[in-house]
Formats: C-alpha cells, sequence, structure tokens
C-alpha cells in the first residue's frame, strides 16, 4: 500500500472526520457532536470479565493516572456459599498487573471492574463548593481541573471510591468516561483495551444503542441502589455480596 | 434630631458595610469567568476544555483503515472482537505517523497468559490454561497465529 | 495485598504471589492497610487540621452562648466573664480559616467560594456563615460594648495606639448616655440574633459532616445538634479556665459566684450532650445496619484510645461526675477552683478527641465495610502535626493583643479605666 494510499483510507471512516481535530488539539469538540443528543453511561457484564487488568491499563496510558490511584480497578470476589455478607474481596493494585491466582478455589469466584457511575444525581456534584465538579449536558461528570480548591470534600462525598486527589495538580480527580475520546465518536480506552467486550460504552440517548435492547432482555443492577445517586454504570450479573 | 445625633455612629457603621459590598460586587465582577453558568453552575469553557485532551489509543477502526488484511485474518477467529490495541498497546501516535512511529513487537510469552492464564475467578467458558503445563515455557506463537488464534486442523 | 518475596520459610506460597506469614506482613506491609480498602481510600482525604477546625469554630460558639447568658437571659452572675469570652471568640474565629486554608490543594483559590458558591453545597453556604458571624455578630457586639472605652482611649492614648483606637471609633466620638443607651439596645439585639447564629455557625459545622450519606459514621441528623451542644461544653470550659487563669496571673481574687455559676451551665450542658452522644451509640447498635460490624470492630480497636478512653472515659464521664461532686457536696472554695480547672481541661481534652473520632474516625473505614486503614500523621508538613499545634496556640496569643488592645476589666483599685501605658 502506498502511502497516499492510506492517507486516502484514513479519511473515510467517520472517526477519521475527528481525527483531523484529534491530532490539531483544537479545544472544540469534532462539529457533529451536539452535547443534548447524548446520554452517556456504560454497560458492565461481569459474567465477561477475566481480570486480565488491560482496562486498568489503558485508562492510565491513555490518562495520565498518577501511580497508587485509580480512575478505574478491578475487584476480585471470593462468596463463601450462603455467606454474601462476607466477601473476600482483594484488588492488588487494583488489578493494573492483573490478578496472581486465586487462592480459595471453593464457592464462588469473580471479577467486578469499577469506576465512576456517572450518576444523574450525584453527591459528589451536589457538595463541590464551587462548581468545580458538575455534570455535563451529555451525561459525564467533570472536574474543572483550573477551577477545583481541592478541599476533598467530593472524595468524602462519593459513596464509591472513585475519586482521589492527583498529587500533581492538587486538585480531584476521577474518571471522566474518556470525555475527549467519546465527544469524537471513540470509545473508551477501557472499552478499548477489553479483550472480552465486558465494558461497553452506552449512550443511552441513542435510540439504536445495544444498551436499549440489553437492558430489556437482562436483569441488571447498579452499584448501592439505596444510596439513590442514579447511577448510570449497569452491572449485568452482579452478585448480591459486590461492595 | 437627638436620636439621630446617637445614632450617627451606627449609621457609619452601615456605610462601611455597604461600601464593602459595593466592593466586593464590584470585584466579583472581573474575577468571575466569563462562561460561568453557560450551562450550569460551572465554567462552561471547562467541558471543552476536557474535550480537548489529545487521544493516546488510536481506536480499532482507525487501525482497521490500514491493516485491513489483519482484519481479514481475525473477523472469522475467536479474536474478532479483541480489538488491535487491546493487545498492541495505544497507538495513536502510529496512526498519526505510521512509517516515522512503529509498535514494538509483542513477545506472547508475556502477553497471552495475562488474559488465559487460568484462574478460578475468571468464567469457566473462558479458554485458559495453566501456561506452565500448557507450553512447558514454549511462547504461544510457536502454535497459535494470534490474530486468528485456533490451530489449524481443529474445529475453531 | 502483600506480595511473597521468598523469605518466609514456606509459609508463603510463591505460587499464589500473595505473602500469608502474618509476622512477615507486619514487617513488610508498610500500607497499614487490614482487608479490603477501595484503591483510592486507603489514604485519608482529611487531616488533623480538619479535626482542629470544628475544635476552634465550637469554642467560639460556646464562648459566645456563655456571653448571651449574661446579656440576654440576665445571669448577673457571669457577667465578669462576659467580654473576656467574646474576646476569646473573636480570636479562636480569626484563627479558624487558616487549618481550612493549609489543607486545601489550592488556598489561592479559595476566594471562588464567595464569588460562585454552590448553593447546594453545605461547605460554600459555611462561608457566608462565617462572614455573617464574624462581621454582623461579633464584631459588632465587641464594637458596641467597648465603644464606650475606645473613644476614650482613641482621646488618651499618644502613638500607634491612639491610630488604632480612632481607626475603631469610625470617626464618632459620640459617647453621650443616649448614644450609650442606643449601643445597649442594639447590642442586646445583636446579641439576641447572635444566638442562633452561633448555633448556625457551629451547626453548619455539624451539617458538613452530618449530610454525607456516603458516610455512615457521619451521616445522621444528630451530627448538627452533637456539635452544637458540645461546642458549648467546650466553649464554656474554655473561657471558665481562660478566667481562672487570667485573675490569677492578674493577681486579682476569683469571684466564686461566678465560676460556680458557669461551672454549673458547664454541667448541665454536658448532660444534654452526653445524653445525645449515648443515643447516637444505642440507636447504631440497636439498629445494627450494615455498617455496624464494621464501625463497632473499628471502635473496639482502632479507636479505642482516643474514644473510649479519652474521650468517654476522661473527657466525659470524668468531667461530669467531678462537676457533679461540686453540685451536690458543699465543697471548700480551694477544692471547688481545683475541680473545675481539672474539669476544665478533662473537657478540652475530651472534645478535641471527639472531633478526633468524628473526622479521622469517619476514614479509617472502607465504604465496602470489609477493612481499614491507618491516618498516618506527619509532623512537619502544611498539613502535620506542629502546624496543628502552632494554630492551636495561636488564638491564644492573638487573645493576649486583643486583651491588651480591649481590655475586660476595669483596674479593680483605681476604678477607672486601664491606661494606654504597656504594662510589664
Amino acid at each position: 500500500m502506498s502511502i497516499s494510499r492510506r492517507h486516502m483510507l484514513l479519511l473515510l471512516p467517520a472517526a477519521a472526520v475527528a481525527w483531523k481535530h484529534v491530532l490539531a488539539g483544537t479545544p472544540e469538540s469534532a462539529p457533529n457532536y451536539t452535547m443534548s443528543q447524548h446520554w452517556w453511561g456504560m454497560l458492565i457484564d461481569v459474567t465477561k470479565c477475566i481480570g486480565c487488568g488491560n482496562c486498568v491499563r489503558g485508562c492510565q496510558a491513555e490518562n495520565d493516572v498518577p501511580d497508587g490511584y485509580f480512575r478505574t480497578w478491578v475487584e476480585r470476589y471470593h462468596v463463601t456459599d450462603y455467606d454474601i455478607e462476607n466477601p473476600h474481596v482483594d484488588s492488588p493494585d487494583g488489578g493494573i498487573k492483573g490478578f496472581p491466582p486465586t487462592k480459595e478455589e471453593g464457592g464462588k469466584n469473580f471479577f467486578v471492574p469499577k469506576l465512576c457511575n456517572e450518576c444523574a444525581d450525584s453527591p459528589c456534584t451536589q457538595v463541590c463548593p464551587v462548581g468545580a465538579t458538575f455534570i455535563s449536558p451529555d451525561g459525564v461528570v467533570l472536574i474543572d481541573k483550573k477551577y477545583c480548591l481541592g478541599c476533598r470534600y467530593c472524595v468524602q462525598a462519593c459513596p464509591y471510591g472513585c475519586r482521589f486527589i492527583n498529587p500533581a495538580s492538587n486538585t480531584a480527580e476521577k474518571c471522566t468516561l474518556c470525555y475527549h475520546r467519546i465527544t469524537k465518536g471513540l470509545t473508551t480506552a477501557c472499552c478499548e483495551s477489553c479483550p472480552t467486550g465486558a465494558r461497553q460504552l452506552a449512550d443511552l440517548k441513542n435510540p439504536n444503542d445495544p444498551i436499549h435492547e440489553f437492558l430489556k432482555s437482562h436483569s441488571v443492577q447498579v452499584l448501592k441502589p439505596y444510596m439513590a445517586t442514579h447511577a448510570k454504570v449497569f452491572y449485568n450479573g452482579l452478585d448480591g455480596s459486590v461492595r | 434630631m437627638n436620636a439621630f445625633k446617637d445614632s450617627e455612629h451606627l449609621l457609619r457603621l452601615a456605610a462601611v458595610f455597604v461600601v464593602g459590598i459595593l466592593v466586593f460586587l464590584v470585584i466579583r465582577g472581573f474575577l468571575v469567568p466569563k462562561s460561568f453558568g453557560e450551562y450550569g453552575h460551572y465554567r462552561g469553557d471547562a467541558i471543552s476544555d476536557i474535550a480537548a485532551r489529545p487521544v493516546n489509543f488510536a481506536g480499532h477502526e482507525t487501525c482497521e483503515g490500514c491493516h485491513s488484511d489483519v482484519l481479514d485474518k481475525k473477523k472469522d477467529g475467536k479474536h474478532a472482537h479483541v480489538n488491535c490495541e487491546a493487545c498492541h498497546g495505544p497507538q495513536a501516535k502510529h496512526a498519526d505517523d505510521p512509517a516515522t512511529i512503529q509498535p514494538p513487537k509483542l513477545d506472547t510469552a508475556v502477553l497471552c497468559v495475562k488474559c488465559h492464564e487460568a484462574n478460578a475467578a475468571k468464567p469457566k467458558s473462558f479458554p485458559q490454561v495453566a501456561s506452565a503445563d500448557h507450553s512447558s515455557g514454549m511462547a504461544c506463537n510457536t502454535c497459535h497465529q494470534p490474530h486468528s488464534p485456533a490451530i489449524s486442523g481443529e474445529t475453531k | 495485598m502483600v506480595p511473597c518475596d521468598e523469605q518466609c520459610n514456606n509459609r508463603c506460597d510463591g505460587r499464589y504471589g500473595e505473602c500469608f506469614d502474618a509476622r512477615r506482613r507486619l514487617v513488610r506491609d508498610m500500607s497499614g492497610v487490614e482487608g479490603f480498602m477501595y484503591p483510592n481510600e486507603v489514604e485519608l482525604q482529611w487531616s488533623v487540621l480538619i479535626v482542629l477546625y470544628p475544635f476552634l469554630t465550637g469554642l467560639v460558639a460556646g464562648a459566645f452562648i456563655l456571653a448571651s447568658l449574661e446579656r440576654v437571659f440576665q445571669v448577673q452572675a457571669v457577667k465578669p466573664t462576659y467580654r473576656l469570652a467574646l474576646l476569646t471568640a473573636l480570636a479562636f474565629l480569626l484563627v479558624a480559616p487558616l487549618p481550612l486554608q493549609l489543607h486545601l490543594g489550592h488556598p489561592e483559590r479559595s476566594y471562588e467560594m464567595y464569588l460562585t458558591p454552590h448553593k447546594t453545597s453545605a461547605m460554600a453556604m459555611f462561608g457566608f456563615v462565617y462572614l455573617w458571624y464574624l462581621m454582623a455578630v461579633l464584631v459588632l457586639e465587641i464594637w458596641l460594648d467597648y465603644r464606650h472605652d475606645i473613644v476614650v482611649l482613641s482621646q488618651s492614648t499618644t502613638g500607634w495606639k491612639r491610630f488604632i483606637y480612632r481607626l475603631m471609633t469610625l470617626g464618632s466620638s459620640n459617647i453621650s448616655p443616649g448614644a450609650l443607651a442606643v449601643d445597649d439596645r442594639v447590642g442586646w439585639t445583636v446579641t439576641l440574633i447572635g444566638i442562633p447564629s452561633a448555633f448556625l455557625l457551629h451547626g453548619y459545622v455539624g451539617f458538613i459532616f452530618g449530610s454525607i450519606k456516603a458516610n455512615p459514621w457521619w451521616s445522621s441528623p444528630l451530627m448538627p445538634v452533637v456539635f452544637i451542644f458540645s461546642a458549648m461544653v467546650s466553649g464554656i470550659a474554655a473561657v471558665m479556665l481562660l478566667y481562672m487563669l487570667m485573675t490569677w496571673s492578674r493577681k486579682e481574687t476569683i469571684d466564686m459566684r461566678c465560676v460556680d455559676t458557669v461551672a454549673s451551665y458547664l454541667f448541665y450542658i454536658f448532660i444534654i450532650d452526653f445524653s445525645l452522644e449515648m443515643l447516637d451509640l444505642i440507636h447504631r447498635i440497636y439498629e445494627a445496619d450494615e455498617s455496624f460490624r464494621s464501625l463497632d470492630f473499628m471502635v473496639h480497636t482502632k479507636l479505642y484510645m482516643s474514644h473510649i478512653v479519652v474521650q468517654i472515659i476522661l473527657g466525659t464521664v470524668t468531667p461530669i461526675l467531678l462537676l457533679a461532686l461540686t453540685q451536690v457536696l458543699r465543697l471548700g472554695e480551694m477544692a471547688r477552683k481545683r475541680i473545675y480547672a481539672l474539669a476544665g481541661c478533662l473537657t478540652l481534652i475530651g472534645i478535641f478527641a471527639m472531633r478526633w473520632n468524628v473526622v479521622i474516625g469517619g476514614q479509617l473505614f472502607s465504604k465496602s465495610f470489609l477493612g481499614y486503614t491507618t491516618y498516618k500523621m506527619s509532623l512537619i508538613t502544611r498539613e502535620g502535626l506542629l502546624v496543628a499545634i502552632v494554630l492551636t496556640v495561636l488564638p491564644l496569643a492573638i487573645l493576649w493583643v486583643l486583651v491588651k488592645l480591649l481590655p475586660p476589666w476595669p483596674e479593680k483599685h483605681s476604678g477607672a479605666l486601664p491606661d494606654a501605658t504597656p504594662a510589664h
């Protein structure tokens, strides 16, 4: 293939339109993106997760996540028989290097990937004193690094432990659902890296998004539903023992 | 008259407060970012700031634009839905400048076990092996072609 | 997880990669984590400075309530502590924002809370409650009560002191009986408004914690109420101690009627505070919701010293019993003074421990209820122990300056106002 044909082919896919903006690094989003047409969430299929840690590594590579902090992580559960209320859970380095062999082979073992739940009624945005964290019109909870005071109130208010303070910028940080990617027609880094399709980006306002059919035909849950955060990360096959 | 004289100091204090509030409002007018409140109680420009971040993963559609031959090999095999960068890592820089920036050659001896090493917590239906017993140290691509991993002669 | 380093005499199974030898783990695991915590939870978010902050604002609210006892409720016995209580409140209120500023990731952006306060955020609204309380209540009341003395001092002193006093008069030198009567009436109204304002000031701090549904150690409607009453206890104890100390250092006689009355108020409010805390505890134990096992274990292990021993036994039960002794028995003056001093000190320690147990305790356990972490308090960093000590002592230094500038007591012998010449 000659160079010019390669460039021609690059222009064809829809994402290539956005690719020019990607390369140019221009502050505006891709031209064919309107915030009000999207309402982002994610679908996680626990029955497919193999705990490889690709998502954690991919997120770190995409978003420069500092060592020891996690925008997404994977937990491993061991549940003996009927004792749902006392699972044994571990997440060595957030699962970034995968998991060592599972010692207890009796009972039930599985992996649960976790990330910011992009709550529609998020307690974290409620408590921010200055408006540095907010939910965008397209449903992604974001943090304005230039405005954040680093008071850590939002970190305290998140029931899921998905927020942290970035030691380099001294501001709050968390999963942004790869906002800089999804606004350009790409999927998130974690979904791109996931080899089994356990993680799928979902656009709830898109009538053609497979999530609608999936939600209708499967039993799904959200984490900590009693917190009434209106989380938009849906879990298929989530066990009752999951914290 | 007398009452006014006796409360005059209070009026002075009130004046100090009023001036203070006015000065605050003027300063506020200068300091609040212009795009604040555009979409909600936050700086509207923050959205475009965040969206402007450069990407590191090209996305499989971009890879397939050039590497359609690999796509053909993959599409009927078990790795059909495994995206390119799941194994090859973030390659946006390579997609940007394919001639100059080449992705490193992957070592299947350490790469494949990240997914396929046997672990009791993995779904039972997922293909997994105890690598020490399965290949006794040989690199996986000795027998398996990563883009279409089924060994020829066997059913997929 | 502690990885296996193959040093453990076969207790570790290298195949699993994880160390299961308890002793080896203790030596090698510096993380301080037991059980499971969400990965981002291991490091504590709020440090000892955030423990100090409710302690300081509590002293402010408590001192002001004591002052209001005399002004609004006409409890004449406590009049000797009136001005001191106001100055104490001011000294602590001025220092209160400092621990907050020091703990922020970007203190230079803290003004944003006044420019674009988020109306759903208790922390943002608190900025205005603080400002209101400082300017429209405390400073106003102090100014109105001291205005006569300020005007006199602005005419009798010289040099830079004269300049300061003249500034404080705002250019008005009217201290006629009519003007002073106006001051008195307005001051009474300010104190009246000040009482709910003081409750708001510290109740808000309680609400900042109590409204966090993610944290079951904090989330409770009782939290603001408990904070208010423990604030009153600490404020009253602080003013009582300061009054006794300063009177002794001035070589004056302590007004026992005053101190007895203050101590009795301390006793009654302490009983209410203790009842509220016991109510919270009993309620938790009885309902035993999903967080209970984890919290119960935490109180019995990680928080045993600070909660059971320091806060409850030494800091609450002991002072209550000591004060009860003075209420029930007829004790001599010396004995009562000693008991008040001891009870006061124990009270302050106990209320600080209470703030510690709320703030630090609320971050030691995982929101998964499956693990615990450790608070590693540093010594000389921006949020370390040294800074906390300095910030605790600083209000006392400011109080010393305020007492010099605005003396709370007239000179006993001359009956006239103290003049401007610096003492000692």
